[in-house]
């Protein structure tokens, strides 16, 4: 490798050899002259940091895809079930329909990714970016498990050209490319990414016929105003045994992710927080509405407004949004003050989307799309208001009497 | 003998390209965005935004001298509102189905950017047949945009052209779709044409370097 590299320096396909070298060894080139930068976490490592992050969700949504299949079967022919970690979960069998099918979903989500970014990488002559690490192990993670492959292979496409190339690659892009990915997926194949049939495993295409398997997400059920036929539990929904997304089921692991990424300060806890809190807002505010008695049993809102507040953060989607899609620093808010509004609307639209679009009860990825967009907007007002402060203590300032009108005017040029 | 000069023959085919009314001009995308789900939609607009141009250039174009400049736009209005109704008319009385697709659209001509941006920038400065050139070329740029749009929205949405089925199926799983295919339901709402008409740009700047803006 070492040697292809050398061969190939300066070529037009120099670049992806690069890339092959750089993600299998230690760079072996060292900096000439002076360093200034002495921090241990370059791009690569941050990258990783996340990734190893989602290795455990990885992991229990492959057990989770299987033990939801036999689930449904069971319940499709009404043979009473009962979860034991040991003995139904934790099952080579459960684990077995994970690789045949969770596997494709990261191998499809890796291989045209990185292709988009090799290609882009020889085109523009550039090394190639690290950015699509962590978007390749999330893109899997936030699709129904039954999405074709080709499907992803173009939404793929799709995110990276478009919600990241056009813009310049990583670092620049202005929405999140997994959620770009997420958001073409379920706007050109809503049958696919909507509805009881896609969240387990097969149910397509039993779908119909004598052994017909289904398994309605609990939004699904609360949004049809059927929340009492569901049989999950408060600790069924906080662990993941529950039909999803392949890895957003799990609040226990997303939550000890989103612990080790605060502990490693690669994701902010401001963002995190906030949006907590802001979905905990919505949700207590749609509760209110419910107990004044303003929405009655018969109103299609009353399902998902009457749910318990706090019960929104450990179903769906909106734990593992707000833990790894929230947090992306180049999409998210930069200052302070700006990721705790940035954060607070993530969880409050979100609730809200969840609400009032009973055609598909889960709006995180549009709620963070949609403050994705607002980021800039927020982190200019935040500055803009530092600016005007800081300028208001100049004009209160003293100056003192040596200091000539010039100083002044220095002073405030450094100021702004 | 050629028919046109080559000064005159440039004025139809720079904006087919080079100045391209919706590429570069970044004029009439509303109506771009709009109607362009269809093929047979994005042609007849095309068609019709053709016959409102290069008629009311020549009408603005003739009327110059006399058109006091306080008022032109106004005059203006009424040219293209004119030739609008004739234009609606007809097609409500000879395509009535595409005249209900197009709805509103064929009236929003008249607020169709590219028609009052030839008409100042243009027909008052320019005798009317070179006038009525100019009119033809630009509602060609648009229409050859409006038609690669409609094009790629209509085959990768619907998997029609002209509403004939060239991919199969969708119902009976015949053609592409018994291997799995799907109809792109993103490609029929109007987002979608502003992700293509972006790529047509993108793909045009990138062939031809100067026309990328410095800044």
């Amino acid at each position: 490798m070492h040697e292809l590299k050398l061969k190939y320096q300066g070529k037009k396909m120099a670049p992806a050899f690069n890339a092959f070298h750089t993600f299998l060894f230690t760079p072996n080139e060292t900096t000439h002259g002076g360093t200034h930068v002495k921090a241990a976490d370059d791009l690569k490592r941050t990258m990783n940091t996340v990734i190893m992050a989602l290795v455990p969700i990885l992991i229990f949504s492959m057990f989770n895809a299987g033990y939801q299949y036999y689930a449904a079967i069971d319940a499709a022919n009404g043979t009473p079930r009962t979860l034991s970690l040991f003995e139904n979960f934790l099952t080579w069998d459960n684990f077995w329909i994970g690789i045949i099918k969770v596997l494709p979903l990261l191998v499809v989500s890796y291989g045209v990714g990185l292709l988009v970014e090799f290609i882009f990488a020889v085109i523009k002559g550039h090394e190639v970016e690290e950015g699509y690490l962590v978007t390749g192990m999330l893109v899997p993670l936030i699709v129904p498990i039954d999405t074709p492959l080709w499907m992803l292979a173009v939404a793929v496409v799709f995110g990276v050209v478009i919600g990241k190339e056009v813009f310049g690659g990583t670092g620049m892009n202005i929405l999140n490319p997994a959620l770009t990915i997420r958001a073409f997926l379920f706007f050109a194949y809503p049958t696919w990414m909507s509805g009881d049939k896609v969240w387990v495993y097969q149910a397509v295409e039993k779908a119909g016929g004598p052994d017909a398997i289904s398994g309605e997400t609990i939004l699904g059920f609360l949004a049809q105003n059927k929340g009492s036929e569901m049989a999950y539990s408060v600790s069924d929904m906080f662990f993941g045994f529950i039909p999803g997304s392949v890895g957003e089921t799990s609040t226990l692991l997303i939550l000890l992710g989103g612990l080790f990424l605060i502990y490693t300060k690669i994701a902010s806890w401001r963002i995190m927080l906030s949006a907590v809190i802001g979905s905990l807002v919505m949700g207590l505010i749609f509760n209110q509405v419910v107990d004044m008695g303003w929405v009655t049993e018969t109103s299609k809102f009353y399902g998902l407004m009457s749910f318990d507040f706090w019960k929104h953060l450990i179903i769906g989607g909106l734990a593992f949004g707000i833990v790894f899609m929230a947090t992306d620093p180049v999409t998210g808010a930069q200052t302070n003050r700006g990721k705790w509004i940035y954060g607070f609307f993530i969880g409050f639209i979100s609730v809200m989307i969840r609400v009032f679009n009973p055609a598909y009860p889960e709006g995180v990825f549009l709620a963070i799309l949609l403050m994705n967009v607002f980021a800039p907007t927020i982190d200019h007002y935040v500055v803009q208001g530092n600016i005007k402060r800081r300028m208001k203590r100049l004009k209160n300032a003293v100056i003192l009497p040596k200091d000539s009108d010039g100083k002044a005017e220095e002073l405030k040029a450094e100021t702004v | 003998m050629a028919l046109l000069s080559k000064k005159d023959t440039n004025l139809i085919t720079d904006p087919l390209a080079d100045n391209n009314p919706i590429t570069i001009q970044v004029l009439g995308i509303c109506s771009a965005l709009a109607i362009t789900a269809e093929l047979k939609a994005s042609l007849v607009m095309a068609v019709s935004v053709m016959f409102v141009l290069a008629m009311g250039n020549v009408v603005i174009s003739l009327m110059r001298n006399i058109i006091p400049s306080k008022i032109r736009i106004i005059v203006q209005l009424i040219v293209v509102a004119t030739l609008v109704i004739i234009v609606d008319q007809v097609l409500k009385a000879f395509a009535y189905e595409l005249s209900k697709t197009l709805a509103v659209f064929v009236g929003l001509i008249i607020t169709n950017c590219i028609i009052m941006g030839r008409f100042e920038a243009f027909a008052l400065g320019n005798g009317p047949w070179r006038s009525f050139l100019d009119g033809i070329g630009n509602s060609m740029g648009y229409g050859l945009i409006l038609v690669i749009v409609g094009f790629f929205r209509e085959l990768l949405g619907s998997g029609t052209l002209f509403g004939i089925p060239v991919l199969g199926d969708p119902i009976e799983k015949t053609g592409l779709y018994s291997i799995g295919y799907e109809n792109n339901g993103f490609m029929i709402i109007p987002p979608a044409a502003l992700i293509v008409v972006g790529i047509i740009i993108w793909v045009q700047r990138s062939r031809n370097p100067a026309l990328v803006e410095e800044n």
